[in-house]
């Protein structure tokens, strides 16, 4: 087991480093060069100049790889261009409100997904299973802002039930209240995949020996399902759970935009608008990294929880 | 006994088509597809206005007889910019589902053909793209290389490029074991023949099969790319750019956002419920019978 997860852990390293010089190439690739575009049309030629030596663009390509990677290794990200702080201190500042968010989504994904995703499977192309499935389907087609306007409409302008903007009061119920629209719509999204996994987990446990063999010795259908099927039947919504990690940061952008949050989203976005290209690179490492963590720790994790993995 | 029978006798085609027209999913993707082609290609003919056509009279007018769908901040017709929006959307989606495909293809097949050191590092990065959320990825491309109707179909091409890449694959690696691999390896057939003639064909149908979703995907991207402002310029309608507009309205004009949201959802939709009635009629791990 140890020795499986460090070959995984091994096997990040060269990923880490594709994916760094990746980027490095992306943001070289600009048209012009990054000086110009961070100080537009009218910047004299020795502005242009001072911006140059002072991102270090006027060192030669291979330089500027090794000072990139030295950077990114040591955690030097660089400063935001428009606010002066570093990357790191930006990050670091929204992610509160983008980590309580995530975990609120998570939490409904799984509460609604799961009970639908096994009813599904236990109903198999009975209406049930049709509805449930055009449901996921219908979830899993929603761009995340069209569905975040959608809510927006009907519960925070139509019926009023939930503030518009989200609100900075240190009201707990107040927070919660201005929580709950962005978390249902990451959560509804995150429910369709859920429905999914479980769905077709659940159908290829129920088709196996032992469950058929427990059926024939009389274990009532809601024992069958609770105590046999189900554990091997989660096993891969653990690890969807994991993949959708990716999905969920760019949802959230959406969503912290459409329901004005501070969080990852709405730096990404400010960063945008504001031509912030030092913040939008370090952003990207970030959560390049992020993502190689993520999937490193759901392959373990797997390994863990099901027995048969083979560690090869 | 007698379905084993059956499934032999029945040849590829029909039994796939046995799997759909059962399939009441199937049959809804389709017609609502075929439904906004037929609207995307017959918009000149059915666009009730001219989608660019201004009229500062009728300024955020709610729908009615004469606007459908309601008027825009510079009074234009909704429904006919919808029309005409349904075209970039299938366009862009097309085009870069096209792109992806074949440099996808092209990376999964080299990647499985050759093997060792190579296929591990091409599978890393790529299993590193697949979890990047695509949106992000869009996002970084077409903010480096600017907005524009180009750019915006390379920026969503390469975010659909790895599961291209990871569906030409598997098959290539079971497919150069075989016999007729082999025998034209003996044979004295370059690389690149035995890759692009005899490898390419037996998978073709997996990719195909599977690109109905990923352009549901792209198209979604699309639309979330033109939301925040790096689609098309105006004042070419998009779907993103209309919900955008709506969204900077969204107190006083609820339709500005409400129907170019419906419009995206049912393209993504008809295509994800096509996508997903082909994979489980070709996946026989899903059709479990």
């Amino acid at each position: 087991m140890i020795s499986f997860a460090c070959k995984r852990l091994l096997l990040a390293i060269p990923t880490l480093f594709v994916m760094l010089t990746a980027i490095f190439v992306l943001v070289r690739l600009v048209p012009g060069d990054a000086a110009s575009v961070i100080l537009g049309d009218q910047a004299t030629e020795a502005s242009l100049r001072a911006m140059r030596a002072r991102l270090g663009l006027d060192q030669p390509i291979q330089v500027q790889y090794l000072h990139f990677l030295r950077d990114v290794l040591t955690g030097n990200l660089g400063r935001s261009l428009s606010s002066g702080r570093t990357v790191v201190q930006e990050v670091l500042l929204v992610l509160p409100s983008t980590i309580q968010l995530t975990l609120a989504a998570i939490t409904i994904g799984i509460v609604l997904g799961l009970p639908l995703g096994i009813l599904a499977a236990l109903g198999r192309n009975s209406w049930i299973d049709y509805v449930s499935r055009l449901v996921s389907l219908v979830g899993l087609s929603f761009p995340a802002f069209v569905s975040g306007i959608l809510l927006l409409i009907i519960f925070a302008i139509h019926l009023g039930w939930f503030p518009v903007l989200t609100s900075d009061s240190t009201d707990p119920l107040e927070r919660l209240r201005s929580l709950a629209l962005p978390a249902l719509n990451l959560g509804l999204i995150l429910m369709a995949y859920v429905v999914r996994v479980t769905r077709s987990s659940m159908l290829g446990v129920l088709g196996e020996d032992y469950i058929r063999t427990a059926r024939a010795k009389g274990v009532t259908p809601m024992r069958l399902v609770m105590r046999h099927a189900l554990r091997n039947g989660l096993i891969p919504v653990v690890t969807v759970v994991g993949l959708y990690f990716g999905t969920l940061i760019g949802n959230s952008v959406l969503t912290e935009i459409i329901f004005n949050r501070p969080g990852l989203g709405k730096l990404i976005f400010g960063a945008l608008n504001s031509r912030d290209y030092t913040l939008l690179e370090g952003l990207m490492i970030i959560f390049a990294i992020c993502v190689i963590v993520v999937n490193t720790l759901t392959d373990i994790t797997y390994g863990l929880i099901d027995p048969r993995v083979k560690y090869k | 006994m007698t379905i084993e029978v059956a499934s032999v006798a029945v040849s590829q085609p029909s039994r796939l088509w046995l799997v759909f027209s059962r399939n009441p999913l199937f049959w809804l993707g389709a017609l609502l597809l075929a439904i906004i082609i037929m609207v995307s290609v017959l918009a000149p003919l059915i666009a009730p206005h001219d989608p660019l056509e201004q009229n500062i009279v009728a300024r955020l007018e709610p729908p009615s007889a004469e606007f459908l769908f309601g008027t825009d901040n510079y009074g234009r017709d909704v429904l006919s910019r919808l029309i005409y929006g349904a075209r970039i959307s299938l366009m862009v989606g097309f085009v870069a589902i096209l792109i992806a495909m074949t440099i996808g293809c092209t990376i999964g097949i080299v990647a499985g053909y050759i093997g060792g050191a190579l296929d591990q590092l091409v599978m890393g990065v790529l299993d590193v793209m697949l979890s990047f959320p695509a949106l992000l990825l869009g996002l970084m491309i077409a903010a480096m290389l600017g907005a524009s109707l180009q750019n915006l179909i390379i920026a969503i091409a390469i975010t659909e490029i790895a599961p291209f890449a990871r569906v030409a694959r598997a098959p290539t690696i079971a497919l150069k074991q075989q016999d007729f691999v082999m025998a034209g390896r003996a044979l004295g057939f370059g690389p690149v023949r035995i890759m692009g003639v005899h490898i390419l064909p037996n998978l073709i149908s997996d990719v195909v099969v599977m690109s109905s979703l990923w352009m549901a995907s792209a198209i979604r991207t699309e639309a979330s790319l033109s939301f925040i402002g790096l689609g098309v310029p105006p004042p070419t309608p998009t779907w993103g750019s209309m919900i955008r507009e709506g969204f900077d309205n969204i107190l006083d004009a609820w339709w500005l956002a409400v129907f170019p949201s419906l419009a995206i959802l049912l393209t993504v939709l008809a295509l994800n419920l096509l996508g997903d009635a082909l994979r489980d009629a070709i996946d026989p791990k899903l059709r479990g019978e």
